[in-house]
């Protein structure tokens, strides 16, 4: 073999490594018998995936990651479902101006969205811990939903539309009876996008959270500045594989990888 | 039987933006006509149906239907069925469900419901395909779901806007007397639009023949098959060698050449390669091209008129390129165009 021929499957190696390294690396602590955090792990024990289930804060910050999650994407989905429709069905003027905008989140750093939101809304309109979290993951999540479900809209001819009105039906009825359903795959699929963008989200909660309200990912910052045990290993990796189930099935079910 | 129109589109104008695409139409069609919309590309004949649909809004004029100005009347409202070239099927519902669909919102339920859309499908044929979702369907399979979906509706006019242009030819034909029985047995007021002139000409009671926004020419089929009324519908309809005429004289690319006998009072003649007398007559042409059609023969000749086409029973002679033939262009077979352009 020649230099040449080793050189594109070494690169792809050190690549896969430089992925999935870390992760395995995480996994493997998170088996470790041992009192902190350490690679090689000292020995086997379930005992860190197992104490992470009697954290409280853990706890309380799942749940409130879960909240926001599930219902900042939702919030999302109910803005860019219309917000999609408009632009792939009318030829707005500016159309392509709102396109810009309503992905600028993905565009601008998380951390510059979370400073704004805080210095402009939160702190001049008196808002709320929780609610700013939930607007924020709502703003976080709307690209994702208009990106997807503009997706499979596009691919959605209009005339079907135009059909169900030549057979009775309204515009608005038209849009439930033939267009929701038919993009249901879409909707589902901006669904697990926007719940594990939100989920794993760090930037924006770090400006947001406040006593006593954080997201798990933030919980688990604040968690190690404290304890250095591999409790928070673990439950990186039981969150890990939460995703990966997640996308697995999404994609086994739903060819989620076609919208994305 | 009334003679005022069922369908009248009066001084209709419509226009996407500025930019007019219809203007000042005039069509009056009577209850039970089968109308076929014939013209080339861009010439406005799906704009046109889609504001007697009502999904296009009317810049000026007037639509009446069965005697109602439905000029402004939604889409949903009108009782106008369309059947779209993309046949527009919801992918999401089986082929019952598809029929069933516009029959649930009027609010039909029941065996009644299910009694109508089982005769639906089956007079398309389709009865063992009634679970089939659209995507499971062949293209003409999918095209009779369309039709049926509409059908069931009964509307007071039906709109097909290429109809058959998706479907190979054995299934054109094949629709083609579908469609035909289906507007002889509901006698529903059809108008399809086509650019197949044999299709306008073996399907239409009327052919209505558009140009650039506005109607060319309206008549029968042997109307528009002999006598075309402009050089833009004789080209249409297979008039091959059209030439205007100037004091009495045809205008070729050869200079003016006088017709013998009496000089005719139109602003052009037309003939089709059919017309063409070949090898005899008093002019002369050499052959260009030949090209066999099963049973007759293309000739493509050089002329002092310009390239002339001629066509002659295939059993005749074969003349071989280069060849120096005596032909006629007999006036009295030619049709008078009575306008030129
Ligand atoms: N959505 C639109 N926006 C702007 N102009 C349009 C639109 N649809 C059609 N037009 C223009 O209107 C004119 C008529 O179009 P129309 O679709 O009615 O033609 P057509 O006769 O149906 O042609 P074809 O045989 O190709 O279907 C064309 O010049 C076309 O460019
Ligand atoms: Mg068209």
């Amino acid at each position: 073999m020649t230099a040449r021929s080793l050189f594109i499957p070494l690169t792809l190696l050190l690549v896969l490594a430089f992925l999935i390294g870390p992760f395995l690396i995480i996994v493997a602590a998170s088996f470790s018998a041992g009192e902190t955090l350490n690679f090689p792990p000292q020995g086997f024990s379930l005992r860190w995936i197992l104490k992470v289930f009697t954290v409280e804060s853990f706890r309380a910050s799942f749940g409130m990651s879960l909240f926001l999650a599930i219902g900042g994407t939702a919030a999302a989905l109910v803005l860019g479902i219309p917000a999609s429709y408009a632009l792939s069905r009318y030829k707005l003027p500016g159309a392509e101006i709102v396109r810009t905008v309503v992905s600028a989140p993905i565009i601008v750093p998380g951390i510059i969205v979370g400073l704004a939101l805080l210095r402009y809304i939160v702190v001049p309109f008196q808002v709320g811990i929780t609610a700013a979290l939930f607007l924020a993951h709502t703003a976080l999540v709307l690209p994702y939903a208009v990106r997807v479900v503009s997706a499979s809209l596009d691919n959605l001819r209009s005339d079907i539309e135009e059909a169900a009105v030549l057979l009775g039906s309204s515009r608005l009825g038209a849009f439930f009876r033939v267009v929701m359903p038919n993009i249901r795959g879409g909707i589902l699929s901006a669904f697990i996008l926007g719940f594990v963008t939100s989920f794993n989200q760090v930037p924006v909660s770090l400006f947001l959270s406040g006593p006593g309200v954080r997201t798990l990912p933030i919980d688990m910052i604040a968690y190690m500045e404290i304890v250095f045990d591999p409790s928070v290993a673990a439950l990186s990796s039981l969150l890990a594989f939460l995703s990966i189930g997640i996308v697995f099935a999404a994609e086994r079910f739903l060819g989620f990888s076609r919208y994305v | 039987m009334s003679d005022a129109p069922y369908l009248s589109l009066e001084k209709l104008t419509l226009a996407y933006g500025d930019t007019v695409a219809v203007a000042d139409l005039d069509l009056g069609i009577r209850k039970g006509e089968l109308i076929a919309l014939l013209g080339p590309s861009g010439c406005g004949k799906t704009t046109t149906m889609r504001a007697i649909a009502g999904l296009l809004p009317v810049k000026s004029g007037h639509v009446r239907l069965d005697g109602a100005d439905i000029t402004r009347v939604p889409a949903n409202k009108r009782a106008v069925g369309l059947v779209f070239q993309s046949y527009a099927l919801f992918p999401h519902l089986s082929v019952y469900e598809n029929v069933a669909f516009g029959l649930k919102l009027k609010g039909m339920r029941g065996t009644e419901l299910d009694a109508k859309v089982q005769a639906g499908i089956k007079s398309v044929g389709l009865s063992s395909f009634a679970n089939r979702k659209p995507a499971e369907l062949s293209g003409g399979q999918q095209q009779r779901v369309a039709l049926a979906r509409s059908m069931v509706m009964e509307p007071k006019v039906l709109l097909l806007d290429e109809p058959l242009s998706n479907l190979d030819a054995r299934l054109r034909l094949e629709m083609r007397t579908e469609l035909q029985r289906v507007q002889k047995e509901t006698g529903v007021t059809m108008i399809f639009v086509t650019h197949d002139q044999a299709e306008a000409l073996a399907l239409a009671d009327r052919i209505v023949v558009m140009k650039g926004g506005a109607i060319e020419q309206i008549g029968s089929p042997e109307d528009i098959y002999s006598r075309p009324v402009s050089s833009f519908v004789a080209d249409f309809v297979g008039f091959e060698n059209i030439f205007p005429l100037e004091q009495g004289r045809l205008k070729t690319s050869g200079g003016l050449i006088e017709l013998p006998g009496q000089a005719p009072s139109a602003a052009g003649l037309a003939w089709r390669p059919r017309m063409v007398t070949l090898g005899s007559g008093p002019f002369r042409g050499t052959v260009r091209g030949t090209s066999f059609a099963g049973d007759s023969r293309e000739y493509l000749l050089d002329t002092p008129f310009g390239p002339i086409k001629a066509e002659v029973e295939a059993s005749q002679p074969a003349h071989a390129l280069g060849a120096d033939l005596s032909f006629d262009l007999p006036a009295e077979k030619a049709a008078p165009l009575a306008r030129f352009a």
